[in-house]
């Protein structure tokens, strides 16, 4: 019978590079910037880890194909590097494979490396790529703005919302974020907004304004992983271990069958209950410390409060605008500044957010330093509302 | 020609936007000050995703709707803009409305004649012919023909059965006469003085052809009661009926005002209005002039009370909305160098074996009914999408192309290319079942809500200008 990973593995030691529009500089600096910061905080040596994990979405914008780049970018001595890629939930599944691989006792240590150069394209937003051959001549023309758009629509059409109220609460979002990420020195957006700012931003799909969009950044993060007990034997207290680490994969239900109606993640419902029950929460609203959800648009984050049970469904706007996941409210959602002010390179994404929960359970959050937390939830989800993946991290003090 | 036989139905479609001609006028009369007298009313723009193929398609749709069994055995389309010199512009009709492949088409082209020739054709062979007309028309900007030109599509459905009317005879005489010509080479028409064309064209050759359809068939000239003549130059159609001895009431209306001459397409357009007014009895004359002049005469039947209500020209006149932005319909035509943005860039290639594995899902819109659960899907999988069956290999083919629609979710997008920004799209969901994220068309900006009844219109999905394909894929517009 399956026991789940809650307690088996603790994170050693991570690193994020400064997320922006990096124009000076390769994936590989990005991703050496990282790896630096994650070794010295492992207090290990490269030749040390045994196994890799190498998230990247976007591989023709940058670094190509395969495991190649991170051992050789790395210098990693030999050791299996998988390269995974699942939407934009490449860097959680990047974390998941070195967790597994450490909780199954094959290898003591291992590592998982995200990375994304986006900001080579020549345009703004999201680079264009290709869904496949027969996909492009049946899908419609969508961008990722539109394709999470559409919750909004049909978020309204559910709950009988004006449209003025759920755009005030996807302002408050965005507000919230900025004044979080403005107190990060590793986020690529740090000045902060006024909610009519995003009222007023220039429209990029109905209703998502320019500030209802996260930003789109240059960036890589990673971490080591290893046994709590190895840990402890390298010096290591007050360990971070992994509660939870679940994915839900759409199977076609939603987008071809009858009951899913536009307005929530199917996905994140399963797999957040997954989470809790590997997790042993039972009551998330009370146990979980903060959050770093996928925020690639406001409306995301709105939708997602609810499919992660903390808000009920179709209460999540009054939850939002009385202020329950600003910094200063009972769960802080977005603490670093989430994808809004961080931007989201694809591959790095996941591990940027499961980064800030380790700082924060390390007490080493500077600034955005929460008092005391126990439990940090991320999120990361990938695809378009219909179609995704959508992958949990539970991350916490061991033995918690 | 049997008692039994001819014209059993009747179709037509015409693009929703209609350019003003003033708009027209405005922009272009600072360098063509005669356009000034043009300056009325409006003619039918083909959208940017409408070509010859989709137009017909959905003329044809309108003539079949109400017709169970049809009983197609030839599809011809006729035009002098099929989107492909060579490939069967017709067999992508023929897929798009579901034909058999056990089937015979025909693309006709070449003349201002080619769908009245295509008809006296169908009706002079054996089995029955859908025959579609369409056209794209491009004409150079601050041209009259820009003007006088409309894009449009008909199509009648012809052979044995129960006639709506009749053919009581034709006349087809060919003369060498070049009022205008494009050759393959070009894209625009070029054209020869109107005076000319008038008298020694319209006037001399169509009267003449006339007179040898009444001599043939036996009928009075005054006996008409509908004469239908394309023809964009002023006064030249009641010369024409006089000159043949045809009365003026019974000269219909060129539906110049409203739509712009639909080129090859355009006999057939008034013919098909004809018929929608028609009652048992009357005498339709059609005429269409282009190196000589095709004449036919029909006598409707008792049969055309009992034809099911189908939209045709009156309903395709009705879904209707104006366009005054002369800059959209040049860009549209491709006639201004626009930045279209990085983001047009993408490469729009069809891999052709892919696209014939799934022709019937792309081109039909057929997906699957599944034979154990009944549950409706588009696309089909192998395995059925309804997680309490997962059956494999259960779905019977379910075209989805005549099946309502309502708006699940939607946005206006403004990021992603469109010829047309916004583009609008969202999830639908078939009425009965069956849900996909679809392009709109037609639609009007800020006025889609979910909930929304929506058709399913056949269009242009992609220009892969890198190699000049066209690909073909169904849109959800509003109702």
């Amino acid at each position: 019978m399956a026991t789940g990973i809650r307690d088996k593995v603790a994170i050693l030691g991570m690193g994020c590079s400064k997320f922006g529009e990096r124009w000076d500089r390769n994936a590989e600096d990005l991703m050496v910037e990282a790896f630096e910061e994650c070794l010295q905080d492992a207090g290990v040596e490269r030749n040390q880890i045994e196994a890799a994990w190498f998230g990247t979405a976007i591989e023709e914008q940058h670094v190509g194909k395969s495991g190649v780049p991170l051992a050789m970018t790395l210098r990693l001595p030999y050791i299996p590097v998988t390269r995974v890629e699942n939407y934009c939930a490449t860097g959680t599944e990047a974390f998941r494979g070195a967790v597994y691989a450490v909780a199954s006792g094959a290898v003591d240590i291992a590592l998982a490396l995200g990375v994304e150069k986006l900001k080579d394209t020549g345009y703004g937003g999201l680079p264009q790529r290709g869904r496949g051959g027969l996909n492009n001549m049946y899908w419609a023309n969508i961008s990722a703005p539109g394709s999470f758009a559409q919750l909004a629509a049909a978020y309204r059409a559910k709950h009988r919302v004006d449209p003025k109220d759920l755009k005030r609460a996807m302002a408050h979002i965005s507000v919230k974020s900025h004044d979080n990420g403005s107190l990060n020195p590793k986020a690529h957006l740090r000045n902060k907004i006024t909610e009519d700012d995003v009222m007023n931003a220039p429209m990029i799909a109905d209703p998502l304004g320019l500030y209802d969009c996260c930003g789109v950044s240059d960036g890589s993060a990673c971490a080591i992983v290893t046994t709590p007990d190895i840990a402890r034997g390298l010096g290591k207290k007050d360990l971070v271990s992994v509660k939870a680490v679940q994915l839900a994969v759409s199977n076609g239900q939603e987008v071809q069958f009858g009951e899913w109606d536009g307005s929530y993640f199917a996905t994140t419902r399963v797999a957040a209950g997954r989470a809790y029950k590997e997790a042993g929460i039972a009551d998330p609203r009370k146990r979980i410390s903060m959050f770093d959800v996928h925020d690639c648009f406001s409306v995301t984050e709105l939708v997602t409060m609810e499919d992660l049970g903390i808000s009920q469904e179709g209460k999540a706007i009054g939850d939002v605008l009385d202020g329950f996941y600003d910094a200063s409210g009972k769960i802080p959602c977005q603490i670093d500044g989430g994808l809004k002010c961080f931007g989201h390179p694809i591959g790095a994404s996941g591990l940027r957010m499961i980064y800030e929960m380790y700082l924060q359970l390390n007490g080493r959050a500077g600034e955005r330093q929460r008092p005391d937390p126990v439990l940090g939830m991320t999120h990361n989800l990938g695809g378009f509302p219909s179609q995704n993946v959508s992958a949990i991290t539970i991350v916490g003090r061991h033995g918690a | 020609m049997t008692n039994d036989s001819g014209i059993l139905s009747y179709g037509a479609y015409l693009p929703r936007r209609r350019l003003q001609r003033k708009s027209i006028a405005a922009a272009n009369s600072w360098f063509a000050p005669g356009l000034r007298g043009l300056a009325k009313g409006e003619r039918a723009m083909a959208n940017w995703d409408e070509d010859a193929v989709t137009m017909a398609v959905e003329a044809a749709r309108d003539c079949l709707a109400g017709l169970p069994s049809p009983g197609v055995e030839q599809l011809i389309l006729a035009s002098t803009t099929h989107p492909y010199d060579d490939r069967q512009n017709s067999a992508i009709v023929a897929n798009a409305i579901h034909l058999p492949s056990s089937l015979r088409v025909l693309d006709v082209t070449g003349s201002q004649r080619a769908g009245t020739s295509a008809l006296i054709g169908a009706l002079d062979g054996s089995g029955r012919s859908l025959l579609t007309a369409a056209e794209h028309r491009l004409a150079k900007a601050g041209s009259p023909q820009e003007m006088h030109f409309g894009d449009g599509a008909a199509a009648l459905l012809v052979g044995s059965g129960k006639p709506i009317a009749r053919l009581i005879g034709s006349h087809s005489e060919t003369v060498d006469f070049v009022h205008q010509f494009r050759s393959s080479e070009r894209a625009h028409d070029y054209a020869w003085e109107e005076r000319w064309i008038r008298d020694e064209g319209y006037l001399k050759i169509v009267p003449a052809a006339l007179a040898a359809l009444f001599k043939a068939t036996g009928v009075a000239p005054a006996a008409v009661t509908q004469f239908c003549l394309p023809c964009t130059l002023p006064r030249v159609v009641p010369g024409v009926a006089k000159r043949a001895g045809i009365a003026e009431s019974a000269v219909r209306d060129n539906l110049a005002a409203v739509c712009g001459d639909t080129g090859a397409a355009h006999p057939l357009l008034m013919l098909a209005h004809a018929l929608a007014q028609a009652k048992a009895g009357d005498l339709i004359a059609v005429a269409a002039f282009g190196q000589g002049c095709d004449a036919l005469l029909f006598e409707v039947t008792e049969a055309i009370a009992a034809l099911p209500a189908r939209g045709g020209v009156d309903a395709a006149l009705a879904r209707r909305k104006e366009e005054s932005n002369y800059l959209r319909f040049l860009a549209f035509n491709d006639h201004i160098m626009l930045e279209r943005g990085m983001r047009a860039e993408a490469d729009k290639g069809t891999p052709l074996t892919t696209l014939f594995r799934n022709r019937d899902m792309i081109t039909g819109l057929i997906g699957g009914r599944c034979r154990n659960c009944g549950t409706l899907q588009y696309p089909r999988g192998r395995y059925c999408v309804n997680p309490k069956c997962n059956a494999l290999d259960s779905q019977d083919d379910q075209a989805f192309s005549d099946t309502r629609a309502k708006v699940m979710s939607y946005t206006g997008d403004v990021l992603t290319y469109s010829a047309d920004p916004p583009a609008y799209y969202g999830m639908i969901e078939f009425d009965g079942g069956g849900r996909m994220m679809a392009d709109f068309t037609d639609f009007d900006e800020g006025k889609v809500e979910v909930g929304l009844p929506m058709r399913m219109m056949f269009r242009i999905k992609e220009h892969d200008a890198a190699r000049g394909f066209v690909r073909y894929f169904w849109k959800a517009a509003p109702i």
